[in-house]
């Protein structure tokens, strides 16, 4: 018999039973669905009274495009939105940048400016969707243009529900589009969630990421233990600036992947929701049950896909709705079977929706909250994973906590070694991978036609500058230097920059410009290369 | 044999980059990782100081024809081409031929075993 160990390097036993579960409390550790510890899931009756939203990954090249994109989902019944932007963009760099050649459009939109987010958002009304924006660096700046877009349709600010990613030390370990220094970026990130707290309720102005970390390589208990100390670095933060956690915390959120072995991962969610709880709770003195609730996106993870006969991928996507199902998920994302290779096409896209609805309606996993409760398999594992993520919060607090560790590059360096061990892993067989290392055909499968590269269309990037140009020549210059100044000013101090940044925001200040103004106080990230 | 992996442009997916990078290492080869956001000029000056024999560049962002067009054309200008120039990430079959023409040696796809990217660093200049 030959031997199973998870990605966290739990061994897996052949069978398990009552006497796995001896000494536990089913009270005190599980409990029921939608009570502390909130184990089962944070809702009492899970899905049967709200199912999870889906919210695909969106963005191409122009506004306009994008646009387009968005009026297909919803129309297909997608019921939330999630906006990929550009690489300049989320650098804060405008599109006519030296740097920003060959990148404009091209992993996602390209915004320069309030004008650009206008009309991304033309005729989609603001106050009745729900829209994440996947930024970080320039989270402030880019969530400053949505609600100022909000306000000129007349949304009011208490009915706008917007997700900024706003996870600055996940881009610093895993995802890379840092600008500033750790310091003055976790500043900004403050200050995004200090002004929507105050003036839009409904925002949830930070969304947690352990995704990005996974899918660079680190094991499923590291990347539950990475949020969860992110997470508490993030509330220590607020509570420096006089915020107690119950004013903020409600609006925290979490962004996590989900792919691999299914009971690892509702193991790795079940444990992570208690550990959450009881952090927020004892640790943090969190009164309002909200602020202990482990609210997340589960994305499936695009590396548990395969460039080799891609379409199999579709088969792995189900297995990952169906664990993500399981594992009690508030919204769902699914990447697509051509994702390994390409921007995704909008079959794929529909296809990725298409099998979130088909686990929701036909499969029965959404019948009733956290069907898996009591088994012995899980529940042990789920207990087996709470002590690795306790293992590896230890570790990160060794490191000196996650702002040092991230700071002298040592959780990088984890990450990478991981990575690299799992590489080792698959190269040598012990993890399959159908068609990769295993079931492999004497021939090779012919490539199938339908599978078409997503191509960039180069009079998009042209389409994007003219518009920066009309747009330098035609605002008002005046209005638009006062307020880049009043905005280093600003950065100079203590204060709140959310104020400045929608005042530069309203003049049609650019992204680029807004960044600088920053820059002049803040300077610039220097990477710590640890591998 | 001494070997720059490098992240050229604004992408910063750096799991492949750091993977090949300890695979190098482990086969006995001399790596330096420059890190991310690099621009092709520095890229080349590292390259040239730290006397290296191949450049691998790795672009996940689709920005792989520029870029490494503009990083073989300054290795040119610096009169620095004996360093080989290889490139790995998310590169579409369909651009391959362009890069062979472009003057870079080896090309490694999404998918393209380690093993196979090792051997192909090792036996001596590609």
């Amino acid at each position: 018999m030959r031997d199973v160990i998870l990605h966290a390097g739990i061994p897996v036993k052949p069978v398990y039973g009552p006497e796995d579960l001896a000494g536990r409390d089913f009270a005190r550790d599980i409990g029921r669905p939608g009570e502390y510890p909130y184990t089962r899931g944070i809702h009492p009756h899970m899905y049967r009274e709200r199912l999870w939203t889906m919210r695909q990954y969106v963005g191409f090249g122009t506004p306009a495009e994008t646009n387009a994109r968005f009026k297909y989902l919803m129309a297909h019944g997608q019921d939330a939105l999630n906006v990929a932007f550009d690489l300049p963009t989320q650098l804060g760099l405008d599109s006519d940048h030296p740097r920003a050649e060959g990148e404009v459009g091209r992993v996602g939109m390209a915004v320069d400016s309030l004008a650009d987010m206008e009309e991304a958002f033309a005729g989609i009304p603001l106050d009745r969707v729900s829209v994440s924006l996947t930024i970080n660096g320039m989270a402030a700046p880019i969530t400053a243009m949505y609600f100022a877009v909000a306000d000129k349709q007349g949304a009011r600010p208490e009915r706008v529900v917007t997700t900024p990613q706003n996870d600055i030390l996940k881009e610093f370990i895993a995802r890379g589009t840092w600008i500033y220094p750790v310091d003055p970026s976790l500043r900004l990130v403050a200050d995004l969630v200090e002004f929507s707290a105050r003036r839009y309720p409904r925002s949830n102005p930070l969304s947690i990421c352990g995704y990005h970390i996974r899918e660079a390589g680190c094991t499923t208990a590291q990347e539950m233990a990475y949020g969860l100390a992110m997470a508490a670095a993030y509330v220590e933060l607020m509570q420096a600036r006089g915020l107690a956690p119950d004013e903020f915390a409600p609006r925290l959120s979490f962004n996590f992947t989900c792919w691999g072995k299914i009971f690892e991962e509702i193991a790795k969610f079940r444990a992570g929701r208690r550990l959450y709880a009881r952090m927020m709770r004892e640790r943090f003195g969190a009164r309002d049950p909200r602020s202990w609730m482990f609210r997340t996106l589960i994305g499936g993870g695009g590396s548990a896909f395969t460039v080799e006969e891609p379409e199999n991928n579709i088969v792995r996507g189900a297995y990952i709705a169906l664990a993500a199902a399981l594992s009690g998920a508030q919204t769902m994302a699914l990447p697509t079977y051509d994702e390994a290779y390409t921007i995704p096409s909008a079959k794929a896209q529909l296809i990725a929706l298409r099998t979130m609805q088909i686990c929701a309606e036909e499969s029965g996993a959404t019948d009733t909250a956290d069907p898996l409760a009591g088994a012995y398999f899980v529940e042990s594992l789920t207990n087996q994973m709470e002590e690795r993520i306790g293992g590896e919060l230890a570790q990160v607090e060794r490191l000196g906590g996650i702002v040092a560790a991230v700071k002298t590059g040592a959780i990088q360096a984890e990450v990478a070694r991981q990575a690299y061990r799992f590489e080792q892993q698959v190269g040598a067989g012990e993890i399959r991978k159908v068609g990769v290392n295993c079931h492999v055909g004497e021939r090779a499968v012919e490539p199938d036609r339908e599978v078409e590269p997503y191509t960039v269309d180069p009079r998009a990037a042209e389409a994007q500058l003219a518009r920066l140009r009309r747009l330098r020549r035609e605002r008002d210059g005046a209005a638009v230097d006062a307020a880049l100044r009043r905005l280093t000013e600003e950065a100079r101090g203590t204060v709140n920059l959310m104020e400045p940044i929608m005042e530069a925001v309203r003049a049609y200040a650019t992204l680029g410009e807004m960044a600088d103004a920053m820059k002049r106080v803040f300077g610039e990230h220097k990477e710590a290369v640890r591998w | 044999m001494k070997v720059l992996i490098a992240k050229p442009g604004l992408d910063g997916h750096d799991r492949g980059a750091k993977v090949v990078a300890q695979a190098l290492r482990d086969a006995g080869l001399e790596v330096i990782y420059t890190g991310l956001k690099r621009t092709p000029e520095e890229i080349i000056a590292e390259a040239i100081q730290e006397d290296v024999d191949v450049i691998g560049l790795s672009i996940l962002s689709g920005a792989h024809l520029a870029l490494s067009r503009r990083v073989i054309e300054g290795l040119r200008r610096q009169k620095a081409d004996q360093i080989t120039v290889v490139v790995g990430g998310t590169i579409p079959p369909r651009d391959v031929q362009a890069l062979l023409a472009a003057g870079v040696r080896r090309v490694f796809p999404m998918g393209t075993p380690l093993p196979d990217v090792v051997t192909a660093f090792r036996d001596a200049r590609l």
